[in-house]
């Protein structure tokens, strides 16, 4: 697993026709069998792209194995069936030398079952250059003509209706009629109509007719529908996204314009908006939280509860707190020594917001194996510590005596007119992990959006 | 003073590009010039390979493959390029994608007119800028967790004990020159340990690295 991870990380992940990467990070395409450029089916174009090697060898490959009783034949004739169609309503000729190629290699697939069977490979050779063969071409253009009839149904819904095409209806008909003539010559030449199980015979081969004639549009059809489910899936759970965003955003762009006057206002409704907004795309604590999270109840992790605080923070006193935590750990059961430290935090942050005058602090904590370290920093008018009247409990009680209570520690550096910074560290007892984790009863300050699951969106 | 540093903006919101456009423009700062703009990554690849700009701020979410796409088409055709990820997007794995695609950093596009503009000349100088967030990311990134693969080449897949003070500093929201004052050592040492943990960022083939972006990807 150490070999080379850089790709995965550098794939893009929405693109659904992407079904992985290769060893050099370069994505691998699903196989389809892409309209452009094909010659019959698409199947040997289709497969080149899939595999990264040059058509012209898919091409032989089909052509030689054609060599083993039409191996290569049938193979194509089943990943014709089996492959779907490569979304897309443009239709590029191949360029005549690629046509030219292409039939060529047909021509000598072709031969080389004929040659494979004389040469006593196998006893078809009657029925292939016979009117099975007939049949087959019959066959060929019953389901060319599907690929068509669906590229056209996407085309329609694409760009309105489009008119009939009479060439099509031509095609269905000669290839029926291909096929019903071919299989009948065959059965005539071959069964003696009139002994014995020759009805059954004639039912059979009639079945297999209306099997070649009606199958492919039974296929696509299947398959359409499918695609729609998925489709209608999508946009039901896009609809329900959109649906609380828009109500959300809405609301706040009403708002601000109602109260455009005043400047604090609207810079507090954006800002929540925004908080909003993020958590619902990247998670509560602003990006998603540590694999194995999943175990934690709830939010209760400190980088969601030091998120929500700063939100709060944010929203009573119209600052911009840039909240960055590194790691994770569970915040533990009510009054334990996480509560407190994100306690000692909000209330620091609550300090700088009331008394720096400098709307903008950064929030940074740290999780570490054995302790969380919290940094609050503003750039305001910072303060001399002994000036601080007695009076003022909210920096001795609220930060220094709550950490102290939990065997934690307070430092607090600031200078006059450049700032103050608030550094708090706890140790840890609680991690992340297969620990059991508690629900808190001190309740979140601000109810947390909920995040799509992550597994749910990401298998999307 | 040099000649000013040429900067193109990559965005498919026309409104921002006029924005930043603007803002720049009203800073009178004759350290930058804007010389042109793009919408799309056609559009971008085709213009920057001709307009050859030293700064390319760009958009990390845009239609056709993103920032990256630009980023990986243009390097092909003008490696001279530096390019800075401007992006409303914290997405970790976004972040993290455009910078180890080649990007010399990445900013918010909170970032204030004025620091937009040091952090355009402090990259088209050869430094990295590192905005609080991604200094975050990449300490989290680099940080040791139980369980955790065994390192293919240390030098590459460790962080120094001196850069995670800096990257540490710079999350708390310190200034070169304050981390400087801070650590006593020259801004010059601090800008050669910020280009260091670029480089480590962009090349290492730390398994963590990765997994760690995957885990944080929710869209």
């Amino acid at each position: 697993m150490v070999t080379s991870p850089a790709p995965t990380l550098l794939t893009p992940p929405t693109d659904p026709r992407v079904v992985g990467v290769d060893r050099h990070g370069d994505p691998i395409h699903r196989l389809v069998r892409p309209v452009a450029g094909r010659i019959v089916g698409g199947v040997a174009i289709g497969i080149a792209e899939h595999l990264r090697v040059r058509v012209l060898w898919v091409r032989l490959a089909f052509a030689v194995l054609a060599l083993l009783s039409g191996v290569g034949v049938l193979a194509y004739a089943m990943l014709w069936i089996f492959v779907p169609q490569g979304v897309g309503t443009e239709l590029t000729r191949p360029s005549a030398t690629e046509r030219r190629q292409g039939l060529g290699i047909s021509a000598v697939g072709a031969a080389l079952a004929v040659l494979g069977t004389t040469l006593g490979l196998g006893q078809s050779l009657g029925w292939i250059v016979g009117p099975l063969g007939l049949a087959a071409v019959g066959g060929a253009f019953i389901w060319r003509e599907a690929d068509d009839a669906q590229r056209q149904r996407w085309r329609r819904s694409a760009v309105g209706v489009v008119g009939e095409r009479r060439s099509g209806l031509w095609r269905i008909l000669g290839g029926t009629i291909l096929v019903v003539g071919g299989l009948a010559v065959f059965a005539l030449g071959q069964f003696d109509v009139g002994a014995t199980g020759g009805a059954l015979v004639a039912v059979a081969l009639t079945l297999v007719g209306v099997a070649i004639i009606a199958v492919p549009w039974w296929i696509r059809l299947v398959r359409d529908l499918g695609a729609e489910r998925r489709e209608l899936v999508v946009q039901q759970e896009r609809a329900e996204i959109a649906a609380h965003l828009h109500d959300s955003v809405l609301q706040t762009l009403a708002l601000i314009q109602r109260q455009a006057a005043e400047p604090r206002e609207v810079l507090r409704l954006a800002r929540s908006q925004e908080r909003e907004l993020r958590s619902w795309l990247y998670g509560p604590a602003g990006y998603a939280t540590v694999a194995g999270s999943d175990q934690v109840v709830g939010d209760a992790t400190v980088a969601v509860a030091l998120a929500a605080a700063a939100g709060e923070v944010e929203d009573t006193y119209a600052v911009k707190v840039t909240p960055v935590v590194v790691g994770d750990a569970a915040m533990g059961g009510g009054g334990s020594d996480m509560h407190a430290l994100v306690a000692a935090a909000r209330e620091a942050m609550i300090n700088a917001a009331k008394h720096a005058g400098n709307p903008e602090i950064s929030l940074y904590a740290e999780v570490e194996e054995d302790a969380v370290t919290v940094f609050v920093r503003d750039r305001g008018v910072g303060f001399d510590e002994n000036t601080v009247g007695t009076d003022r409990r909210g920096l001795a009680e609220s930060i220094r005596g709550r950490m102290d209570r939990h065997h934690g520690r307070a430092t607090i550096r600031s200078t006059p007119g450049v700032g103050t910074e608030v550094e708090l560290w706890m140790p840890i007892a609680v991690r992340i992990g297969p620990a059991p984790a508690q629900t808190p009863t001190v309740p979140d300050p601000i109810p947390v959006t909920p995040t799509p699951d992550p597994k749910q969106v990401s298998s999307r | 003073m040099s000649t000013p540093v040429s900067v193109f903006l990559v965005d498919d919101h026309a409104l921002f590009r006029a924005g930043v456009r603007a803002e720049l423009a009203g800073l009178a700062d004759d350290r930058i010039v804007v010389v042109g703009e793009a919408g799309t990554v056609g559009e971008a690849v085709v213009r920057i390979t001709a307009e050859r700009p030293a700064v390319v701020l760009l958009d990390v979410h845009m239609p056709d493959g993103g920032g990256r796409a630009v980023l990986q088409q243009v390097h092909a055709r003008y490696p001279e390029a530096v390019f800075l990820a401007l992006s409303v997007s914290d997405a970790a794995e976004d972040v993290i994608n455009v910078i180890r695609a080649g990007a010399r950093g990445y900013v918010t596009k909170t970032i204030s007119a004025t620091e937009l503009a040091d952090a355009v000349v402090r990259v088209a100088g050869g430094d990295a800028v590192f905005s609080p967030r991604l200094a975050g990311f990449v300490l989290d990134a680099f940080s040791d967790r139980p369980g955790a693969a065994p390192l293919v080449d240390p030098e590459l897949d460790m962080l120094s004990p001196r850069e995670r003070e800096v990257l540490r500093l710079l999350a708390r929201g310190y200034a070169y020159k304050e981390i400087a004052s801070q650590l006593f050592i020259s801004i010059k040492t601090v800008e050669t340990h910020v280009s260091s943990v670029l480089r480590k960022t962009q090349m290492s083939n730390r398994y963590e690295l990765s997994r760690w972006a995957t885990d944080r990807r929710l869209v």
